[in-house]
């Protein structure tokens, strides 16, 4: 009974151990977990055969003539020369491999812009932008374009892909591949400043059909008749820094709305994209996300409030 | 030199000639190696306070997700200070505090070779520690990290001072480092007893030295990062800025070739230390002295090819991926050999499990696995997962504190009774060391496995639901437990100088010169200089007597002005054999090296407030100073040989 506890216990563990670059659902994280896993055995098995050794001078039974009997040059070299070098060319064999099995190119292109705190991500082909949300076809190799927009950053999903920088002055390219659909949380890997932590973003894979469903609709203007909603938007400078596509408001300093409702996620990938929070967001997001671009907005009264959320909330 | 009654003599006079004026006088002129030293590891050990207390504060604020404990403003600005102090302030200053005090009398010497300049180093130092933590008076403390990458750190993204305290001040510190290498190299050359070829060089001497030569080429990088970034902000020039032809790599690339070397150059002086103490305390010689001493010179030089590892996601291509993670992977190698050396010393010897043996042991688990990551992470596809994740903090602080931090503790075990001639508890240490060993460990192990779920560096908190929490809250947990253990050694230190148990001269029976002379030192060092004719001096059978009032006669020269005069005396020798070449009158205290650390202070603060004419006045006191500094005193320097002694000296 206590056995089966314990291995039940244990069982439970290891499948929550199951998480991140540990759990990969991409051909790149794949890989990289491969190269972990040949490195964890092999270091395993070195830092057992070393803390044996060292166990063993700890603990031998002496004898007088040790220090005569001892060849210590040829234990130093076999042990700290010979051995380490066959395991270090190996392991730098399999990395070489590996590395050189990294594709270059994707047969599908989507650029990524880091801004202090979020990341505006355009599709070149159908000519549309959105933000925090990476949308790819699932068993495709995504080419993704990097590039910053202020300071560093770096693009990181653990469970599809180690990271690329997004420099500033250069363009970084990163090969995603999603081997199943899911949501997969990202996260923005170089100190970029104040909320640096919370500058997340989901990279969301679909099969080929739904993806190009999602994309079609995405290139779309805007189809909402919100009169009232389009002149609050104009009205308290949410359009100077916002574009929502098919209205007058284009301004590009601030993620794009135009489907602000079909995202899954508020001030980059921190906050369900939920009305309550929503509304919280518009009013004041500097006590949600201190040190983020967007000033409260204090000119809104209570019913101006409500019908900017429902008209943000139509954006499908 | 015979009777006891002429020792007594000459033991007064040389004490009356190179003790230090009593009070505020001595205090500021000083130039004695055991007092900079002793300066060095007292400022050093407090940074080291100050480091933990920011590490605490950080790990209770990551205890659990979504806590509110401080502000992101003020997590940035921990996390800046925290590896700024820890690695600038700390884990290479107070390596030069032990070399300070230790170094002249391993090399059985009086002093260091250029004892004003020492004195300048530690003031320096002291100052630029001052002036970076002055940002805490005015609120406008670093928050660029610790390695301060530009664009964030530029003018446009930190507008405020806060950058410039970290620049400046680091710039600084870098003048005494760079003077403390040079000291340091010049001493070993000159100034080692006669007898002590470079194949008897003491190993903590070994790693001295390479760690000297790495600062002094090291530095340079990073000062020129620091010096360009301050041109950029202060004068608006464009060295990084993308927009105008500038690169912001080209600051990575900077900063990486020092700091890489510099991960050496706090690891080396330590496995040193680390090689004297597992030799001492299995009373054996070290095995492999020749590969040790080799290893650590390899160590100097493939560190300087390997800093790209820092940068593998940036976007530099394959061939340099390729290049720098090959050098990656064999730069591991000479540490292997290093640690396989102490392992055959313990099995030929005859371990002792005192104190100082407990911390080595402890450096040799924590050092093994950090050793194992870093292979791991020169793996350049797993890098792309690890670089900038909790695995790469779990893995740099299983080295940085492997490789330093517990060689510290055991150095201050080992040492710190020849400092203030006491013994430190045993029990209040071992539960010190297990304290702090389970401890560290419970703190950075789990981390490894957070890093690996996706937790990214520098967060000052994570999402509720990916579920975090757990291993965090163990981290927080260790990470108290760690300080705890560190405290009690605190404790102990301040203990042992009072109560403890007095060590006599040499406690471990250790083999080194300074174990040749009482605990603590005579402001002298030597009554009579040594002469060395083995790699272990006190384990040969005519230095086997010691003590304090009853140093061996070995006939050896005493080096004494002439009746009424004070010149510090001490012997000059040179080539590989270090023959006795000449007596050096050593400089006299003086105030000018700290009115030089003042004025070039002043020099740094001009530019933080940009009052640049009183950096004119600063630079114009620093010039008269470094006038009045070298003015000529023709008793300084060589002075000719005279009579039987000198004879004696050079025999």
């Amino acid at each position: 009974m206590l056995a089966w506890g314990v291995v039940a216990a244990l069982a439970a563990a290891c499948s929550s151990l199951q998480q991140g670059s540990l759990a990969p659902k991409g051909a790149g994280a794949q890989r990289q977990l491969d190269l972990f896993y040949v490195s964890l055995w092999a270091s395993t098995a070195v830092v057992l055969l070393t803390l044996g050794l060292l166990g063993y001078a700890l603990f031998r039974r002496r004898r007088d003539d040790d220090e005569e009997r001892f060849r210590d040059t040829r234990f130093i070299v076999s042990f700290g020369v010979v051995i380490p070098l066959v395991v270090l060319l190996s392991m730098m064999v399999v990395t070489f491999a590996s590395l050189a099995g990294e594709p270059q190119r994707g047969t599908m292109e989507v650029q990524v812009v880091a801004h202090q705190f979020w990341w505006e991500v355009f599709y070149p082909e159908q000519d549309f932008t959105t933000a925090n949300e990476v949308h790819i076809p699932v068993g495709t190799k995504v080419e993704l374009v990097l590039e910053s927009d202020d300071v560093i950053h770096s693009f990181w999903v653990p469970e599809l892909e180690g990271k690329a920088d997004l420099v500033p002055g250069r363009t970084n390219r990163l090969v995603l591949e999603a081997s199943e659909p899911g949501t997969y949380r990202g996260f923005c890997a170089e100190y970029c400043g104040l909320q640096h932590a919370n500058m997340l973003f989901l990279v969301i894979a679909q099969p080929e059909a739904e993806f190009e469903e999602w994309a079609a609709a995405q290139a779309r203007p805007a189809a909402v008749q919100d009169s009232r909603g389009e002149e609050l938007f104009e009205e308290h400078a949410c359009a100077g820094c916002h574009t929502i596509r098919g209205t007058s408001a284009d301004g590009d300093f601030a993620p794009d709305l135009t489907h602000f409702a079909s995202r899954e996620t508020l001030g980059a990938g921190i906050l369900p994209n939920e009305r309550g929070q929503l509304a919280g967001w518009v009013v004041n997001s500097q006590t949600i996300k201190p040190g983020n671009e967007m000033p409260p907005i204090t000119t809104l009264e209570p019913d101006e409030l409500e019908a900017l959320v429902d008209y943000l909330e139509k954006l499908e | 030199m015979t009777s006891t009654l002429e020792r007594a003599t000459t033991h007064e006079r040389l004490d009356r000639i190179w003790s230090d004026k009593p009070g505020l006088v001595g205090f500021f002129s000083s130039v004695d190696h055991k007092r900079v030293g002793r300066r060095y590891l007292v400022t050093s050990l407090t940074f080291f306070v100050l480091g933990g207390i920011q590490a605490l504060m950080m790990r209770t604020q990551l205890a659990q997700p979504e806590l509110d404990l401080v502000s992101p403003q003020v997590f940035n600005q921990l996390m800046t200070m925290h590896g700024t102090t820890m690695i600038f302030l700390f884990n290479t200053t107070i390596w030069a505090g032990f070399g300070n005090y230790f170094l002249p009398l391993q090399l059985g010497t009086r002093d260091m070779a250029f004892p004003r300049l020492n004195m300048l180093s530690y003031w320096i130092f002291l100052m630029a520690g001052i002036l970076t933590y002055s940002s805490l008076l005015v609120g406008d403390i670093p928050d660029g990290g610790w390695f301060a990458y530009v664009p964030f750190t530029g003018k446009e993204y930190s507008p405020t001072q806060s950058i410039d305290y970290w620049a400046l001040g680091m710039a600084l510190l870098g003048i005494s480092t760079t003077v403390g290498g040079i000291n340091f190299i010049v001493t070993t050359f000159k100034m080692r007893a006669p007898g002590m070829t470079v194949s008897r060089l003491p190993i903590f001497v070994w790693g001295i030295v390479v760690m000297s030569f790495m600062m002094v080429f090291a530095l340079p990088a990073v000062t020129l990062a620091q010096v360009l970034l301050e041109f950029d902000r202060v004068f608006g020039f464009n060295f990084f800025d993308p927009g105008s032809g500038g690169d912001p790599v080209l600051f990575q690339h900077l900063f990486w070739l020092w700091g890489h070397p510099e991960v050496y150059i706090v690891f080396v002086p330590a496995t040193g230390a680390v090689s004297m103490i597992v030799a001492s305390l299995s009373r054996t010689p070290l095995a492999g002295y020749l590969l040790v001493a080799t290893a650590l010179v390899a160590i100097g030089f493939f560190s300087f090819g390997v800093w790209v590892h820092h940068m593998f996601t940036v976007g530099l291509g394959f061939m340099a991926l390729s290049f720098f993670s090959a050098a990656s992977f064999f730069v591991s190698l000479p540490s292997g050999v290093q640690f396989f050396a102490w392992i055959a010393t313990l099995w030929k010897g005859r371990p002792s499990f005192a104190t100082p043996m407990l911390w080595v042991l402890g450096t040799m688990f924590i050092f093994l696995l950090g050793g194992i990551t870093g292979v791991m992470v020169a793996m350049v596809p797993f890098d792309f997962q690890a670089q900038d994740s909790y695995f790469v903090v779990a893995h740099f602080h299983y080295t940085l504190v492997g490789g330093s931090v517990f060689p510290v503790f055991a150095a201050v075990y080992y040492w710190l009774p020849k400092i203030t001639g006491r013994m430190l508890s045993e029990p209040l240490g071992k539960v010190s060391f297990w304290l702090a060993f389970i401890g560290f460990n419970v703190t950075f192990f789990p981390l490894h496995v957070v890093g690996l779920w996706g937790m990214p560096r520098r967060y000052y908190t994570y999402p509720a639901d990916v579920g975090w929490g757990g291993i965090n809250l163990v981290a927080t947990v260790g990470a108290y437990a760690l300080a705890l253990g560190f405290a009690l050694s605190f404790i102990n230190i301040f203990w042992s100088m009072r109560r403890g148990r007095p060590a006599g001269a040499n406690p471990w029976d250790a083999d080194t010169l300074e174990w040749a002379i009482s605990s603590p030192p005579p402001e002298y060092n030597f009554l009579e200089l040594p002469r060395v004719t083995s790699l272990y001096p006190l384990w040969e059978p005519e230095m086997q007597r010691v003590g304090a009032e009853e140093e061996p006669q070995h006939d050896r020269p005493v080096l004494l002005p002439p009746e009424g005069e004070v010149e510090h005396y001490t012997l000059a020798t040179g080539g590989i054999d270090a023959e006795a070449e000449n007596v050096m009158a050593m400089p006299a205290p003086s105030f000018w090296p700290f009115v030089v650390s003042l004025a070039v202070t002043t020099i740094f603060y001009a530019m933080l407030v940009r009052q640049f004419w009183v950096g004119v006045v600063g630079a114009l006191v620093a010039a008269t100073g470094l006038m009045g500094w070298y003015w000529p005193r023709w008793e300084e320097g060589e002075v000719e040989l005279v009579g039987e002694e000198l004879e004696e000296a050079i025999r």
